[in-house]
Order: C-alpha cells, then structure tokens, then sequence
C-alpha cells in the first residue's frame, strides 16, 4: 500500500461511516483510492494537529520509519459513553455483518451491568487494543503483532490454534473459530490481518477497530452504526474523535469527563476509555 | 528374592522378547481397539476441526490440556525411580527401574502428543521452531517438552546397552531377528571391557542428575502458561511447585500401576517383590501428603483475602457447581489412597494398587478442575458462567491414549528386555 493512502478519520464530515465495505471488488480497485485521496485532500486535519498536550492517559508509540512511519501519524483508541449506551446490539451486528462472522463471535459484545444504584446499564467491550497487550506477549508462533497505527492483528495465515492468546486476554476479547466461518461471496483476494475476512477455521479473531476503515477516513462498523452514539472513534496523534456525527477534540472529550479504562489495574494499558457518569461502577 | 543367579535375571528378562503366547494377543487386541477408535476420532476432529469438541470461547482448554498435563505428569515416575533413587543408591529400586523408565517415556510421548492434538492448526506445528516467540509459555513448554524427551531416551537407552549386548549375545534367545539385529545395532559394540563399564557410569551419573532438573523444568513451565496470565485461579505463585508434586505423586502411582501389571503378566513375582510395590508406596503417600499442603495453602490464601475477582471461583470449586467434582477428588484421591496405604491390613499389594488407580484418575480430575472452573468464570463483570460438557470425541482420544499406555509398553517389552540386568548385577541383587 503506498503511503499517500493512509488517511485520518474525516473530520467534521458527519459521515455514518461506509457504504462499501473495505475489501469488496470496488474499494480494492484503483478507484476508490483516487476517491478516497480526494476526500482525504479535502479534510480539515491539520488545523487540529497543533492541539493536544495535558492528557494524562496518552503515551505515543515509536515510529519504525518507511511506509511504518507514515501509518504510525494515528493511533486509534475508541471511547465508550456508557451514559448513551442502550444495549440495542447495533454495534455488534454491524461488526458481525462487516467481517463476515458467525453469530456467536461477538468481536465487540454488549454486556449488562449492575450500576451503583442496583440498576443496570450497558458496556459495549470490543478488544481494548492494549499498548502491553497480554496476547501479544503470548504467542508462540508471532501471529498476533500489532500494526503501526497502534491496532493489534492477528495473521490467521500463521495462527497454528493454540488459544494461548485467548487465556491471556483479560477481556475476553478473543474468539476462535471453532467451525467454518459465515461465506463472504462480495470479498475479493485472500484475507488479510488488517481485513481478516472471511475467517479462519482454527484460528483465532478478534476486534481489530476497523483498521481497514480508519485508514481510508471511514467510520469502524461499530461506530458508524450506532444510533445512540455512543462509540467514538479517536486518534491519539491528531486529537480528534468523532462518533459519526459530531467531531471533538480527543483531549477535551476525555478530561471533561469522568473517564476510566478497563482494569486499569492490570497494567495492559488499554486504548478504549469509558465515560461514567450515571453511576456506572466500572473498575478503572 | 534369595538364590536369583545371572541366569534367572537373564530368562525372566528376556522372557517377553520371545514368541508371545496366546493371552499376549488377546490382550493386545482388547486393548488395540480404544486405541483405533481414539485414533479414528482424531482423525475426525482433523476433518472437521475443533468445534466437535464441547469446548467455547469461554472454555476454550478442556479435556486436552487437562490430558497433556496428566500425561506428561505420569512420566514424572520414571525420573524418582531411576534417577533420585539411584542417586541416593536405594538397592530396592533395581528391578523395577526399567519398568520406570519405560513409563516415562511412553507416557511421555502420550502426554506430548495432546500439545498437538489441541492445535486449531496441527499442520502448521513447524512454526514453533521457525517462528519461535520466546516471550511465549508455549515456546517454553515445546523447549522444556522436548528437551526433556531427548533427556529420557537417552537415560533410558544408556542402561540398556549392557542388556541389549545380552541379547545379543546369547545365541540360545528365543528372539527373532528383527529383535537380535536392533540389539546388535544398539549394544554399539559392548564388550563390558572396563573402559566401557567405566563411560557408562559416567554417563549414568551425569543422566540421572540431568533428568530431575529437566523434569522439573517440565512442569514449572507448563503451570506457567497458566500462571502468567492474570486469571483467577491460575495467576498464582506456587503454580511450578504446585504442577511439579502433583506430576511426581501420580507418576509414582503410575509406576506402581505398571511394575503391578508387569509383574503378574509376565511372572516377575520372584524379582519384584512386595517390598518394591510397598515401598513405591510410601514415596506415594508422603507425595500425597504434600500435594494436599499445596492445595490447601493455596485455598487459604486465595480465600482469606476474600478478593472479588477471587471468591466466585473459589466458591464454585468447594461450594457450588464444582463442589460434587472437588469434594469427590478430596475423599478419592486425598483420603482414601492415603489410608489404603498408611492402615497395615491394606498396606498389601492389591490395597497399594487400589490406592495408585485412585491417584491416577483422581489426578486427572484435579487437573481438569484447576483448568476448567477458572475459564468457565466470567471474566468481564458483568458476564455469566459458561458451561462445558467434553463430547465423545474428547472422550474417545483420552480413552485411546490412556489404554495406549499398557499397550505401547506390551510391545516395548517385544523389544527390550523388561528389567535391568545390569542394576541388578550392580546392587547385588543377583548372587555371583
């Protein structure tokens, strides 16, 4: 992929995410990159740039320079309102749908929680994306990496099955494909780490933020289909986050609110930060 | 076992390398179709993958890895028969050591065969070497596995090169010659001149040192791929310890399994007595003993704290869902064997048998509850127990691979002599 390709999230586009789906005969032309390089010229990223500064919870990663270096100018993360979540399920189905995966392979999952007035409340969970991420550490053969814009991927084409990164993960973030994997007719070419579709038998999937989309400026699947959003999408270097319709300032959306990662206690530094605020108890 | 000459040792010895009789097959073939059918539904599980086990995304290790350390932990009987006894130069051990270390290896081999039989991906084994991870547990355990295996074979062979030469030697061995050649092939030219009497022990001794770290490295490593992780239940300090009493306790129940078996099939009642079985015994007990102290010093201090991440799986195990399984191994495998063996009137042969084939299947059990109840918790707060029921293809392939046990070391014996002439002729068992 040449480097000119790699592009932010469209700022201010107001965009409900993707009407072709990263990997389907159209966008894997030459076309749809023109298109997008269109887009991406028309952005208004780099007056954003220059903000940033006094977030606490950042922490860059090195560039390793090349085509790398260039990938590694965003470094995705993902915010969670848990005040606006209604559990309704959009997310994972419009995830289930995006990777082709069966129905009990819930790559982002809702669970119910019970909030500190006994009520409950919703916590979408996709993989947290840890910066010292316990799978990665794990695998034996060096299936799961992480990408240079900050998003860990497993090459299904190297996974040998073992499900050691699946009892390292302290999310449950990880799923194996115990079948045969939903047919994907409309994809074309062999599946990718960064676009694993259609799945693996005997390996194991996971979240992977839609990379495949971020880099082009479109929304995750997640993202763009949640109607309550609830989910934004963010990126570490350019201090943007957007949740489809409303674009803001990573930095202002994660101090001006009461913001926790998930067992945080664990060390693994996830890239998903949750918003509290009515009462939800979530262990930070 | 008063007035035993060379020559009794010899016959008894080689006795099984002989035309076998009609019990010999019928025996074989009883146990050969487990075997087939395991086999058939391994192959199976390769056409249409992991899903026709009972495991989830949730119980995503079950059967196999409780298997694979099961297994792996029976061969633990051939590294305290042969190598610690040895070291300590306990006369007693000698008729049973090649009986031992012939367990070891088989079950060895069994036990690492599940680190594949596992794999969502068996074809693609070769990339632990290629690709090889070493922040990895598992990187770990395919070092340790292998590194131990090579250890073993050659323990094992550099004891029977002596006995091999005698095989070799003796014109008037019923033997066929398949079994003469490989004896010639592997006796590497003994002669039992004192130079090479002298090598040997050098190489005994260097071996049987080598082999407890390397057993122990074993173990350590693989209750890390369950310690490093920061589950409840797992994510515990004394894991290595905690693996490494429990493989020797039920490897020496194994060797009392086996040296029992052997020495009713094969009439070995005049070399091995009951001293051998009963003392087998007493190492068993005192092992017992102090896998229970692990086990409980472990539930105290996972339970005293009262954690929240804790006391769910705790209380499963000793209350609630796993109570019957937990409670069930508590009275069989760590009350009941431990009296059979420490009350007088059943300290007999049967009684001590009675007591190892309940410390086997109950070690089985033990590791199947360290390995389940920890993934069926949930993990995120808010989500709920999984459940796991192992199908029949989990059950056929553990069934196939425990009967593989008797039966691999029938055909071992078809090869090799079945005790250690030279230890024997060594700790003076023999008279001149």
């Amino acid at each position: 992929m040449r480097t000119a390709e790699y592009r932010a999230l469209k700022a201010a586009s107001g965009s409900t995410g993707s009407t072709v789906e990263p990997g389907t005969k159209e966008n894997r032309s030459g076309l749809s990159r023109r298109k997008f390089l269109g887009q991406a010229g028309a952005a208004t990223l780099a007056g954003a740039m220059a903000a940033g500064g006094g977030l606490r919870l950042l922490s860059s990663v090195e560039a390793q320079g090349g085509e790398d270096q260039e990938l590694a100018k965003h470094q995705w993360v993902m915010v969670i309102d848990l005040r606006r979540c209604d559990g309704c399920g959009l997310c994972e189905k419009a995830c289930q749908s995006m990777h082709h995966l069966s129905e009990d392979q819930e790559w982002l999952k809702i669970y119910k929680m019970k909030d500190s007035a006994g009520g409950t409340y919703f916590m979408p969970r996709p993989c947290m994306q840890c910066e010292n991420a316990p799978c990665l550490k794990v695998c034996p053969v060096g299936a799961t990496y992480k990408v240079p814009d900050g998003v860990i991927v497993v090459d299904q084409s190297k996974c040998i099955g073992c499900r050691m990164c699946m009892a390292a993960c302290p999310y449950d973030a990880r799923y194996f494909n115990w079948g045969d994997p939903p047919p994907a007719p409309n994809v074309i070419g062999k599946p990718q780490p960064e676009f694993p579709v259609p799945q693996q038998k005997g390996t194991v999937g996971k979240c992977i933020l839609c990379v495949h989309n971020t880099r082009y400026g479109k929304l995750p699947g997640c993202v763009a289909s949640c109607p309550m959003h609830a989910l934004y999408i963010g990126d570490l270097k350019t201090d943007l986050a957007t949740d489809g319709v409303e674009t803001v300032k990573l930095s202002e959306l994660l101090n001006g609110n009461h913001v926790v990662r998930y067992k945080e206690s664990l060390g693994t530094r996830p890239r998903v930060y949750y918003i509290l605020g009515h009462g939800q108890t979530l262990d930070g | 076992m008063r007035n035993i000459n060379h020559e009794d040792v010899t016959e008894a010895a080689l006795r099984p390398m002989g035309p076998p009789g009609r019990g010999f097959w019928i025996l074989a073939g009883l146990l050969a179709l487990p075997v087939a059918i395991g086999a058939a539904a391994y192959v199976y599980q390769l056409i249409n993958g992991l899903g026709v086990t009972g495991l989830s995304d949730e119980v995503f290790w079950g059967v196999y890895t409780s298997n694979l350390v099961t297994f792996i932990g029976f061969s633990y009987g051939g590294a305290i028969v042969s190598a610690i006894l040895r070291i300590t130069h306990a006369q007693w051990r000698s008729p049973i050591t090649r009986l031992a270390e012939a367990t070891a290896l088989v079950t060895l081999l069994i036990g690492a065969s599940f680190a594949i039989i596992h794999l969502g991906h068996p074809e693609r084994i070769w990339r632990f070497f290629i690709y090889s991870r070493v922040s990895s547990p598992i990187v770990w355990d395919s070092i340790a596995i292998s590194t131990y295996l090579v250890g073993t074979v050659i323990f094992l062979y550099i004891l029977l090169i002596p006995d091999l030469a005698v095989v070799r030697d003796r014109v008037d061995a019923k033997v066929g010659s398949l079994t003469r050649r490989l004896s010639k092939l592997l006796a590497f030219g003994w002669r039992g001149l004192p130079e090479q009497r002298q090598r040997l022990q050098w190489g005994i001794t260097v071996m049987s040192i080598l082999i407890i770290p390397l057993a122990v490295g074993v173990h350590s490593v693989l209750s890390w791929a369950f310690a490093v992780t920061s589950r409840t239940g797992w994510h515990s300090s004394i894991f290595g310890p905690y693996f490494v009493v429990a493989a020797l306790f039920s490897g020496v129940a194994t060797v009392i399994l086996v040296v029992a078996g052997f020495r009713k099939g094969y009439h070995l009642e005049r070399f091995i007595g009951e001293k051998q079985i009963r003392y087998l015994g007493y190492i068993m007990l005192t092992l017992g003993l102090l896998y229970l102290y692990f086990t409980f010093a472990e539930f105290l201090t996972e339970g005293y704290t009262s954690f929240e991440e804790t006391v769910p799986v705790l209380e499963a195990l000793l209350l609630d869902r796993y109570a019957p399984l937990f409670w069930f191994w508590v009275i069989a495998t760590g009350i009941l064997p431990m009296a059979l063996v420490a009350v007088p009137t059943t300290r007999t042969v049967p009684g001590i048998v009675a007591a190892a084939a309940l410390v086997v299947a109950g070690m089985w059990l033990k590791r199947f509850l360290i390995v389940v109840p920890t993934l069926a918790s949930p993990l995120v707060t808010g989500g709920e127990w999984a459940s796991y029921r192992p199908s029949w293809v989990e059950a056929e392939i553990t069934i196939g691979a425990a009967v593989a046990i008797p039966l691999m070391l029938m055909f071992f014996f078809r090869l090799f002599p079945v005790l250690s002439i030279l230890e024997m002729e060594e700790t003076e068992t023999i008279q001149p």
